[in-house]
């Protein structure tokens, strides 16, 4: 099945004493990488723990590669490549050890394409891992993680504590996983430039729920910052998608999250400058915005 | 497939029409002749790690504008129009004429003071 979705969850619920992560709804297509962005305690690494089948949810269906992670995880599992900043290779073993040792269990393994990663990362098969710094741990488990050729690579901060040089190289790496249309990512970063400039669909989570999830062509086509200078006195007329308003007097800077050019026609020649956001901007809008919609 | 384009995160465009702008302007140079094959969608998104989404976007655009030609299952090629790259030259003069009118009425100049200018313009790059 060529259309079958990489991740597919639908109305997911995960409660803990102190927080729940509520009608979780997304979507992964193969081929994609989708950013995933949210502030600290959003939800990101639960949701990517209930993608990988390592806790189960309260309620609702979570398929990955086309199986039910209730009741088949092992099938799925086999074909997910899984690597955060937090995972910790054993420190007595060396990288060529943990390569061997991948190898024996995966029948996947591309050796010729682990050499090659090695060469590129600039490692060594005999380094030990407690010789290693944190950037090259990162690159030695990404290794470990992208040799096995997975369908679907779920990565959480792959980059976060990485040098700009490492942040590159990574990255360039994922790229190359992605001219095999039939491979996804999905990944998890608080950096909204690479997010920005690598991902085809970006969702945005915030306090347990998901903001929006949507392609990143149409965030960035959606949402602007329009400047007004209106006469003395004037009020500002009540318009449909403005999320935001700022200043006071005479100049207003109004948020618009489904911008087209029609919708400015009444302010006529107030328009001092309307301008484009970048992801990190929206994000921090978006996020302000459905909590003042949530009451929180 | 090496395609020389470059990207920068501080231009205030979005990646897609820096992108375009950039093929368009390998064609009207005529770097890219008539029938070339443009990178695929995703050997390019790779090369400029930039997203698949970003580049389909660039060329679908492109493709609108009839500067390139997708066939299905084969790839995008330069569109095979004659005089496509004196086009988008005249696109490209019709658009600075425009901005220099603009400023122009900024400046409160008038059309025959405007029509000097360009005229000493004019004279300035037959100098050289």
């Amino acid at each position: 099945m060529s259309d079958m979705k990489h991740i597919s969850m639908h109305a997911v619920r995960k409660s803990y004493r102190f927080f729940t992560l509520d009608d979780l709804s997304l979507e992964l297509e193969p081929g994609q990488i989708m950013g995933f962005v949210g502030p600290n305690g959003a939800g990101k690494s639960t949701t990517i723990r209930l993608a990988l089948g390592l806790i189960a949810p309260d309620a609702g269906e979570i398929r990955v590669l086309g199986h039910d992670m209730q009741r088949d995880p092992a099938a799925a599992k086999r074909d997910i490549g899984f690597v955060s900043d937090t995972m910790r290779l054993l420190p007595a073993a060396t990288l060529g050890w943990h390569m061997r040792f991948v190898a024996s269990i995966y029948p996947g393994w591309d050796e010729a394409y682990a050499t090659t990663l090695v060469k590129r990362f600039n490692l060594r098969p005999e380094q030990g891992i407690r010789s290693l710094s944190s950037g090259e741990h990162v690159k030695a488990a990404l290794l470990l993680a992208l040799a096995r050729r997975p369908k679907l690579l779920i990565l959480d901060e792959p980059t976060s504590g990485l040098d700009p040089v490492a942040r590159h190289e990574i990255i360039s790496e994922f790229m190359d996983v992605l001219r095999d249309d039939s491979r996804s990512i999905l990944f998890s970063s608080h950096n909204t430039v690479d997010v920005e400039r690598i991902s085809d669909r970006i969702t945005f989570i915030d306090r347990g729920r998901v903001v929006e999830s949507n392609d990143k062509e149409v965030f960035l086509d959606h949402w602007r910052r329009v400047h007004l200078q209106l006469p003395p006195g004037a009020k500002v007329p009540e318009l449909p998608h403005v999320v935001g308003r700022s200043g006071e007097g005479q100049f207003v800077t109004l948020t618009i999250n489904r911008y087209s050019e029609e919708l400015l026609a009444p302010f006529g020649a107030h328009v001092r400058d309307v301008q484009r956001m970048n992801l990190e901007e929206i994000f921090v809008a978006n996020v302000m915005y459905h909590r003042e919609a949530r009451g929180l | 497939m090496y395609s020389g384009i470059s990207i920068s995160q501080t231009d205030a465009r979005p990646l897609y029409l820096q992108i375009m702008e950039q093929i368009r302007q390998r064609i009207a140079a005529g770097d890219w002749a008539a029938g070339k094959e443009l990178p695929s969608i995703r050997a390019l998104a790779a090369d400029l790690a930039v997203s698949v989404i970003t580049i389909k976007r660039a060329y679908l655009d492109l493709e609108s504008e009839g500067v390139i030609v997708t066939r299905h299952g084969k790839g995008s090629f330069v569109a095979d129009v004659n005089g496509l790259a004196g086009e988008l030259q005249e696109e490209k003069l019709d658009e600075h004429l425009a901005a220099a009118a603009a400023i122009a009425r900024g400046l409160d100049l008038s059309d025959e003071e405007l029509a000097a200018r360009l005229r000493r313009a004019q004279r300035e790059v037959k100098k050289k």
